[in-house]
């Protein structure tokens, strides 16, 4: 039986794994339990403040510790990081101070709390602020490992978690996981499916599936969307001549955007983009919401299918 | 303890300054430079400890321009004090000048937050402040504010949560000059009792005429010394104060004088005899 994960738990791990690092500060805005900070406030409640349900203040909050030589992780609901995009904007992002915001619950994924939750536009509006490193991590051992790495990094980021489990991918492969590097799961030469967060294993259910009716489909794990590991799409496009992006996130803007942009800059092959085709979601099931949206396992095989027809 | 007649002088400098930065400029924020001004020069020369020579000191007191726009006022002060130089005042809104149009950390020496958007620098004062508790420093952190600027509601957070993490190092300066951008304050939104929301949400408070330098350097202590919580000093001040054509008018919250205006400033200033 596959091991099952939360992405949401890898932060949280993180956070206890960096904590012997005295400059490390947790932020929370009433939500620790959920974006599973909750565990560094156990362990250190004197390096952990809580901005009550202020996240507008809690971002600057993270900004002035950071002035000061402090490493801030500062996590909520990814919906409720956008109320404070402005802050993100203009207080962290413009003077470049690393504020490491973590966004739990991002996506249709997140499934019954519905459409006021499921956000399917914070990779794309971090995605527009120069100096910050955007990631949404497949799995839970991939999380933990890339949130550790950003205490060293020096430069403000913000992360997608998710709420609900997905299958562990990288158990005991740590060493293979580095910002900004994407991540080769499964090698093939007809198509290239690129994919981040809970969409990888997705991906990989339709490499089965196109395998079974021979086609041989690459899968990469694009955790990092900024900066964008160029070279290995580049890769893909000279390898397989047609992609296929998939994300739980709104088409427009996020891995999908970021890949059509880098395509039309250099050398170019058909792409086609699974993701929420800008609209709203509903309540459900996170397995019910990736069917209503049409981004499951099957509707990647397809869009393999159509981007491979396009091939010239 | 500064003597407040020099303190004084030196306000007429910054004041002649603010002028000269504006006119030349032909664009920016006299009004609210001209109000905040006696406070800046009170709290730099009497109450904050940096060093001009080492502007990223990092056990130096902070101070953060909320009201980012009001900038003029803040690098006269850092000019005077030697953070900048006089020339430097020249870059005011010049395409690569130190002197941007609201302050910046990134572009000028003794700037320590980047402003310019309302509502933001006390919620990174406190966690400068958090920060000061953290590294065990007895550093104080100075946060202006404007009065318009209060009513967006992220202050409110972090007046809330200043008192709830009980920061006695957070200190408020407010720059009461009762106009912001499109007209009086009181047209745009009453406010009816400042004090007294600051009180309510936990504040020491203090007021005072915040052109009456005895009265600042009052205040400046108060701030410096009352740690059991955060502080606010809510001043009382007249906007474009020191040049009669721009006090209590809201025209010059954002405007430039002409020449005649401006050939009128330096001589209301004491800079050319009439």
């Amino acid at each position: 039986m596959t091991k099952m994960g939360a992405t949401r738990d890898g932060y949280g791990e993180a956070l206890l794994e960096l904590a012997s690092n005295p400059k490390v500060v947790v932020l929370e805005a009433d939500l620790g339990k959920s974006t599973k900070s909750l565990h560094f406030r156990k362990a250190h409640p004197e390096r952990t403040v809580s901005c009550g349900i202020g996240e507008q203040n809690m971002l600057l909050v993270g900004a002035g510790l950071a002035a000061s030589g402090y490493i801030p992780f500062a996590s909520t609901f990814a919906i409720f990081t956008e109320r404070a995009f402005e802050q993100m904007r203009n207080g962290v992002a413009r003077p470049n101070l690393a504020v490491h915001v973590c966004g739990s619950h991002g996506g249709t994924h997140t499934g019954t709390d519905g459409s006021s939750a499921q956000s399917i536009e914070d990779l794309a509006i971090y995605r527009t602020l120069p100096n910050v490193i955007v990631m949404h991590p497949s799995d839970v051992v991939s999380t933990k490992e890339l949130t550790i790495q950003l205490a060293a990094t020096g430069s403000p980021s913000y992360t997608r978690t998710a709420r609900n489990k997905t299958p562990v991918l990288y158990e005991g492969r740590e060493n293979e996981i580095k910002i900004g590097k994407g991540i080769v799961l499964k090698q093939g030469s007809d198509v290239a499916i690129i994919a981040c967060g809970v969409m990888v294993s997705q991906s990989l259910e339709a490499a089965e599936a196109l395998a079974a009716e021979g086609i041989n489909a690459t899968v990469v794990d694009m955790h990092t969307l900024k900066p964008l590991d160029g070279e290995l799409v580049d890769r893909l496009v000279a390898d397989c001549g047609a992609i296929v992006t998939a994300e739980d996130h709104n088409v427009i803007g996020g891995l999908g955007g970021a890949v059509a942009e880098h395509l039309t800059a250099n050398a170019f092959a058909p792409l086609e983009r699974v993701g929420v085709q800008d609209r709203f979601g509903e309540s459900g099931q996170a397995d019910e919401m990736l069917e209503v949206m049409q981004i499951s396992a099957p509707y990647i095989a397809a869009a393999a299918k159509k981007a491979m027809a396009r091939k010239g | 303890m500064a003597d407040t007649n020099e303190l004084k002088e030196l306000a007429r400098r910054c004041r002649v300054h603010i002028v000269n930065m504006v006119y030349r400029a032909q664009a920016g924020h006299p009004g609210g430079s001209l109000s905040e001004i006696d406070l800046l020069v009170g709290l730099y020369k009497n109450t904050l400890r940096v060093r001009p020579n080492e502007p990223d000191w990092d056990d130096r007191d902070r101070f953060v321009l909320s009201k980012g726009h009001a900038s003029p006022g803040m690098y006269a002060i850092l000019a005077e004090m030697g953070f900048i130089s006089e020339e430097d005042l020249e870059s005011y809104r010049v395409l690569g000048g130190v002197c941007q149009g609201h302050v910046d950390m990134k572009w000028c020496p003794g700037v320590d937050f980047s402003a310019g958007s309302l509502g933001m620098g006390l919620s990174f004062g406190m966690g400068s402040a958090i920060a000061g508790r953290l590294a065990g420093s007895e550093r104080q952190i100075y946060v202006m504010l404007g009065d318009g600027e209060i009513q967006e509601g992220s202050v409110w957070e972090a007046a809330m949560a200043a008192r709830h993490h009980e920061l006695g190092n957070l200190n408020v300066i407010l720059d009461r000059n009762r106009i912001q951008n499109d007209d009086f304050c009181e047209t745009q939104m009453r406010m009816f009792d400042i004090p007294a929301k600051w009180k309510a949400f936990g504040w020491n408070v203090k007021e005072i005429d915040g052109h009456n330098m005895e009265e600042v350097v009052d205040g400046m202590n108060f701030l410096s010394s009352t740690n059991d919580g955060p502080s606010i000093l809510i001043a009382h001040t007249v906007k474009g104060h020191g040049v009669s054509f721009m006090a209590d008018n809201p025209a010059f919250h954002g405007a430039a004088p002409n020449d005649e205006q401006y050939a009128q400033a330096m001589v209301e200033l004491g800079e050319v005899k009439a």
